[in-house]
């Protein structure tokens, strides 16, 4: 078994806000983050399958089809958004990283099919990521 | 739904490999630059992971700001800009990566404000790092 993992990066804007909560509690939570006019990240999305290379190209996956799926699952919605206006998913769940890392396996899974997903990865800053593996 | 948060650190110290039960041949040959009497240092880098359920009114599984302070009071405040071998922790044990991965794991496990801890890894330099999921046994700080 072998695990290979791409990498791709989108550029988005998002902020942390309850609507449940008053506003002070928001901002007590989520500090800086629930600044409603939102902020901005590069962030990196890493998307790591698994299974045996195939006998006769040496591929786990095709890369260039793993790409493919990559932008036009996640990164075709994401990218150059607001998150908390422009993605439906985040009509209702607040756009932290764990949450937008479980929002693109629930885009791409359904697009691997027949693929082994281990987990997906996504980077807000070099420094802070969230990782989602399909568990319930 | 579980999930994982991650968070990287930075801390900078010397140390000096050096076994005790070894000779100081031994201990040239098992070490080599790294075995200098005076020592040397990295700029170490502590990624912490931690597993949990996404908390559906925040949507995350540990908040940043107070795993920092846990991280910070634990770990850096205790190894930043110090000599490691000076620590309790390594009296009798040499502070090689392995050894400081598992005493971080040690240091912060049942500590998180919420999760659990999944794995520390400790990057020694760019092109060469190290990752435990428990302290195991003896390794563990507990208590310190």
């Amino acid at each position: 078994m072998v695990e290979l993992t791409r990498r791709a990066t989108f550029s988005a804007s998002h902020f942390y806000w309850n609507d449940a909560w008053s506003a002070e509690k928001n901002e007590q939570v989520f500090g800086r983050c629930a600044n409603r006019n939102g902020h901005g990240h590069n962030y990196t999305l890493e998307v790591t399958v698994a299974g045996e290379p195939d006998p006769v190209t040496g591929f786990v996956i095709d890369l260039k089809w793993l790409k493919d799926v990559m932008e036009r699952e996640v990164l075709s919605a994401f990218d150059h958004r607001h998150l908390n206006l422009e993605v439906p998913e985040f009509k209702t769940a607040i756009p932290t990283t764990e949450n937008i890392a479980i929002a693109a396996w629930k885009r791409l899974q359904p697009a691997l099919a027949g693929v082994d997903l281990k987990r997906v990865r996504v980077y807000e800053t070099p420094e802070i990521f969230a990782e989602y593996r399909g568990e319930a | 739904m579980t999930g994982y948060f991650g968070r990287r650190y930075t801390l900078s110290a010397s140390h000096r490999l050096h076994a005790e039960t070894l000779s100081a041949e031994e201990n040239r040959l098992a070490y080599g630059k790294c075995n200098n009497p005076h020592g040397h240092g990295h700029n170490y880098v502590i990624e912490v992971l931690a597993r949990g359920p996404v908390d559906p009114e925040t949507g995350m599984v540990v908040n940043l700001v107070v795993l920092d302070e846990v991280v910070q009071t634990r770990v850096l405040d205790r190894f930043d800009h110090t000599n490691l071998n000076l620590d309790t922790l390594f009296v009798h044990r040499v502070p090689t990566t392995e050894n400081l991965c598992r005493a971080v794991f040690g240091l912060l496990r049942d500590r998180l404000p919420s999760g659990r801890l999944e794995y520390v890894r400790v990057e020694e330099t760019e092109n060469n790092f190290f990752q435990c999921w428990d302290a195991e046994g003896e390794m563990s700080p507990r208590g310190q």
